[in-house]
Parts: structure tokens; sequence; C-alpha cells
């Protein structure tokens, strides 16, 4: 179980210090799937990494399973079973999609069958991908898919996708949702995915609103999401005359 | 050869025994074995240190080692090597250099290498360079490299030095002289301490359609100095594409400075270049699959030099 209790971030500026984080709280029960949702600059990506230990926080606290995370370093909190995919994943030049897949695995002789799969689940036709380098040869969509296959590998405890959808074609798109429905229906993983992709937060059991550095909604699915809907129309004046004249 | 010469061997040529195939071990500035085959003969120069290799048309698959080790405290030499590769040849050519320096004076090896390939022949040409040892005699490295290519003929040129040599000044030129000639030079470098490397390269397109890919990878660490001149010249109609990636680190130095110069309009050149620290979300990315700093930082150069 994830507990996020009061979590602050704040970042020096030339402005003045600028608060991210303001006082977060959340929990998520194990096996949960929960999809994280609010408007850009709201502080989703922020709590994403502070979860991972990316951002030291200024205050408050994290569980994971009990224990206090907070001031564990990113790697501790990986070996801890903590994962997550970067919404603007880093290519490196000479390192192979099978080199970052086995790393992710834990196992540096990862069977090449077995990361195979991984690249299927997540649309890639594993052949054409598993010997090349994770360089700049590769789209965004592609390194984005490859980002996921690696969290698929890490098979940890809890996975946290950062904006899945970004980049990918509408076909990969499919498979990963499904590849997302797969992976609940196991319940070996507590999933947070930060998406605002309407197929993506059906498939959640949760959805958690997250608004200028704050939890402003949170609740099942079904009570939550005609909320965003009737939000989204109602703070935008151009939105409402489209409605009006559609 | 004792354990410190199986070792240099390993180093440089990943060999732990005599090597197969035809082959010639210098040591200590003699020579400690060689072998013959009947499409390679190795034989001593006349007129000065070293060695001319002579591979008979139509000789494939076959391979030649030539590995120097060095373990004496002050031994300094220059060596010629030639080698004369006849035509219609698909072969291996495995060169390199060890130095274990123990004592306090300097050891140098000055390979001085030049390689005639001919009508429609392939060459796979490797050479790493290594060294090792307590003393604080300097491990010193200044190998040349001189290629002519006829026509249709091909090198490829992997030229590795990981750590170990605090000196050397490489010079290597491709005369790709022959119609359809192709030179790939991969060449990798990791330099630390107070070590110095200095890399010139010129490749010279004369022929029709002939082509070089020269891709340079280098890392800097310590306060450690480089310095890279790659330059590829287009006479005719070619291709050539020059590609120098650097990793800096520390207190390192490097400068790059690649040359493209077409003599014909017809000559298509491309150089790119590139010198930056490694990139914070690398390390961060792999940190997140579970390595320490210090391990995501290893594998990420291990695979940049790999």
């Amino acid at each position: 179980m994830l507990e996020i209790k009061g979590l602050r971030y704040g970042v020096e500026q030339d402005s003045g210090a600028a608060d991210i984080l303001r006082g977060v709280t959340l929990t998520v029960p194990d096996g949960r799937f929960v999809v994280i949702t609010g408007p850009n600059g709201g502080g989703k990506t922020t709590l994403a990494k502070t979860i991972m230990g990316i951002n030291q926080p200024t205050g408050g606290t994290i569980l994971w399973n009990g224990q206090d995370i907070t001031g564990l370093s990113i790697s501790q909190r990986a070996k801890l079973g903590i994962s997550y995919g970067f919404q603007q994943p880093p290519r490196f030049k000479g390192l192979r999609v099978r080199d970052l897949l086995s790393l992710a695995s834990g196992n540096e002789k990862l069977e090449r069958g077995e990361a195979c799969r991984y690249l299927t689940q997540v649309g890639l036709c594993a052949g054409d991908y598993i010997d090349r380098e994770v360089d700049s040869s590769l789209s965004g969509g592609e390194v984005k898919r490859i980002e996921i296959a690696t969290i698929l590998a890490r098979k940890s405890g809890l996975m946290i996708f950062d904006e899945p959808e970004a980049g990918i074609d509408l076909w990969s798109f499919a498979r990963l949702t499904d590849t997302f429905r797969l992976l609940h229906r196991k319940r070996e993983s507590t999933i947070i995915i930060i998406s605002h992709q309407e197929r993506i937060i059906d498939l959640a059991d949760e959805i958690v609103m997250i608004s200028n550095g704050v939890v402003t909604e949170q609740g099942p699915k079904e009570e939550i999401f005609p909320k965003i809907i009737a939000n989204t129309t109602a703070g935008c004046s151009y939105m409402q005359e489209g409605s009006k004249n559609g | 050869m004792d354990k410190i010469d199986l070792n240099l061997l390993y180093q440089i040529a990943d060999l732990t025994d005599v090597p197969q195939g035809a082959y010639n071990i210098r040591k200590n500035g003699a020579l400690s074995g060689r072998n013959n085959t009947s499409h390679i003969e190795i034989a001593n120069k006349d007129d000065k240190t070293g060695i001319d290799i002579r591979i008979a048309p139509g000789t494939r698959g076959e391979s030649v080692h030539i590995p120097v080790l060095i373990t004496q405290s002050g031994l300094e030499e220059t060596v010629y090597n030639d080698f004369f590769i006849g035509e219609g040849c698909d072969v291996d050519i495995i060169a390199g250099c060890g130095i274990h320096n123990d004592g306090h004076q300097r050891s140098q090896h000055d390979g001085i290498h030049t390689f005639h390939v001919g009508r429609g022949s392939k060459v796979r040409y490797s050479e790493k360079h290594y060294g090792d040892g307590k003393g604080t005699g300097e491990r010193i490295m200044n190998p040349q490299t001189i290629i002519y290519l006829e026509e249709g003929a091909s090198i490829t040129l992997d030229m590795v030095q990981i750590r170990g040599v605090d000196s050397t000044k490489r010079y290597t030129k491709v005369v790709a002289r022959g119609a359809g000639s192709e030179v790939v030079v991969q060449e990798k470098l990791l330099t630390d301490g107070k070590q110095f490397a200095e890399s010139r390269m010129d490749v010279i397109l004369e022929g029709e359609d002939s082509k070089a890919q020269v891709v340079s990878r280098s890392v800097g660490q310590g306060e450690s100095v480089q310095v890279f001149y790659p330059q590829v010249e287009g006479n005719g109609r070619c291709f050539g594409h020059v590609q120098c990636d650097s990793i800096i680190m520390d207190s390192a130095r490097i400068s790059s400075i690649p040359a493209i110069t077409a003599n014909s309009m017809d000559a298509q050149l491309i150089h790119e270049a590139a010198i930056g620290r490694i990139a914070g979300d690398q390390i961060i990315k792999l940190m997140t699959l579970g390595l320490t700093e210090e391990e995501a930082e290893e594998r990420i150069l291990e695979g940049f030099l790999a």
C-alpha cells in the first residue's frame, strides 16, 4: 500500500519560492489501478517523481508497504519495488533495447524470448527493435513504448506511468490499453497512471484529480469522471460557445 | 609466456594462448614466436626493425595476429610492419600492444603499419592498446596506420584504447584510390588521470564511388586531455561521413576538430561532432531500474564505448 501524507515540494525561483506540491495526501491500496489527471502544471509529474525519489520533498511523508521511504534514494526505492516510466524518456548512445530490458528485469542474461514479449506488449515488432540502440534514430513514440516495456520488465509492486499515451499512434495505443487491462486483471501490481486519455481513465478503479498542487477530487471512476467533464466545459467559455453552436 | 604476458595478450587480443593461424609475437623488442601458413608469410625486414606480411591472393577466412608485448621498463622502440594483401582476400588482422611497466623508466612502442589492400579484398583490422603496471614509468604508444585501398577493396578499422596508456599520438591515413573502395573507422578511447591522447586522421577519397565512415567515441576523465583531428577529403564522386562523440567528465579537456574538404562537386561529405557530459536524466533513468549512481554511470560509459 502506498500512503502519502501532506507531501510538499517547492522550488526557488527568481520571483521567489514556488510551491508545486502543497500538501498532497493520498492512499492507494495494493492492486488498485489509479489514474491521476488534472490540468497541466498542476503537479502530477512532480508527485510521481517525488514518489520515485527523483525529487526530494520539502515536507510530508511517503510510506510504501508501511515503510517510510521519504529519505530513501531512487535506487533504494527501485529495489523496494517502485518503478516510474518517464514522460520524456532519455535516449542512450550505445545502449540497446535488449540492454535496457535486461537492466530493468534485474537479469543480465534475460532470455531473448522474454525481452521480445515485453516489446510485443507495447505494440512493437520485437525482432525489429531488440538489438537497436535507444538513440536518436528512434522516434519519440518508439522510445516511449520501449520505456513502458522496461517498466513491464521490472514486474515491480508499484508501477507509475507518466502519460504513457503521449506520442503513440492509435493502433499501438489500443495494444497498450489491452496490456494495462491485463496487468490490472492479474492484480500483482499497484498501478498509477498519469493520463488525460478517456480510454485509460476508463480502465481505472479510481480517479485522482490534482490541481494547483493538491488533490481536489478522489473517488471511483463512475463518480469523478462526469465531474471532470462538466468542470472542463464550465471552465472554458470557448468550449461552451462551441457546444452551443454544435 | 608468463602470467603477465598472458594477461597482456588477453587484454589486447582476447587470446588465452598462442593464436591459431599465422602470427608473430614480439616481446620486449625481440621475436617471441612466429607461424606462417601456406597463404600467409611473415618475414623480417632487411633494412629496419619490423616485418613484412604477405597474404596470397584469394586467401579467405584466415587471420594474422601480430601482438606486441612490453614488460621491460625503459624499452623504447619503433617498429615498421608492412602488409601486402593480394587480390580477392577476406582476412582478419589483429594487432595491438600491451605495456606492463613496473619500473620508473618510460616504455614506448611506436608501431608504423602500412597496408596495401589488393583489388576486391576485404580486411578487418583490430588494434587494441593496453597498459598496466605499478611503476611510475610512463607507458607511451604512438601508432601510425597508413592504408592504400585498390579497386573494390575495403577495410574496417577497430581501434580501441581504454585507460592505461599515459600518452598517445595516433595517426591514421587512408587513401581510397580504387573505384568503389571503402573504409570504416571505429575509434574508441578512454583517458583518465593525467593522460594525453591525440588522434589525427586523413581519409582521402580518390576513387569513383569510394566511401568512408569514421565513428570516433571517447570519454575523458580526471585531468586528461584529448584532441581529435579527423579529416576527410573527397576528390571525385564519393561519400564520407565523420562522427565524433565525446563524453567529458571531471576536469578533462577535449578538442574535436573535424574537417571535410571537397575538391569535386560530386563529393558528398558530412561531419558531426559533439562533446558533452553524461545527461542527468540518463543516470536517473538507470537508477530507477535499481542501479546506484556509480553503476549507472559505468553502464552508460560501457555502452558508449562498446
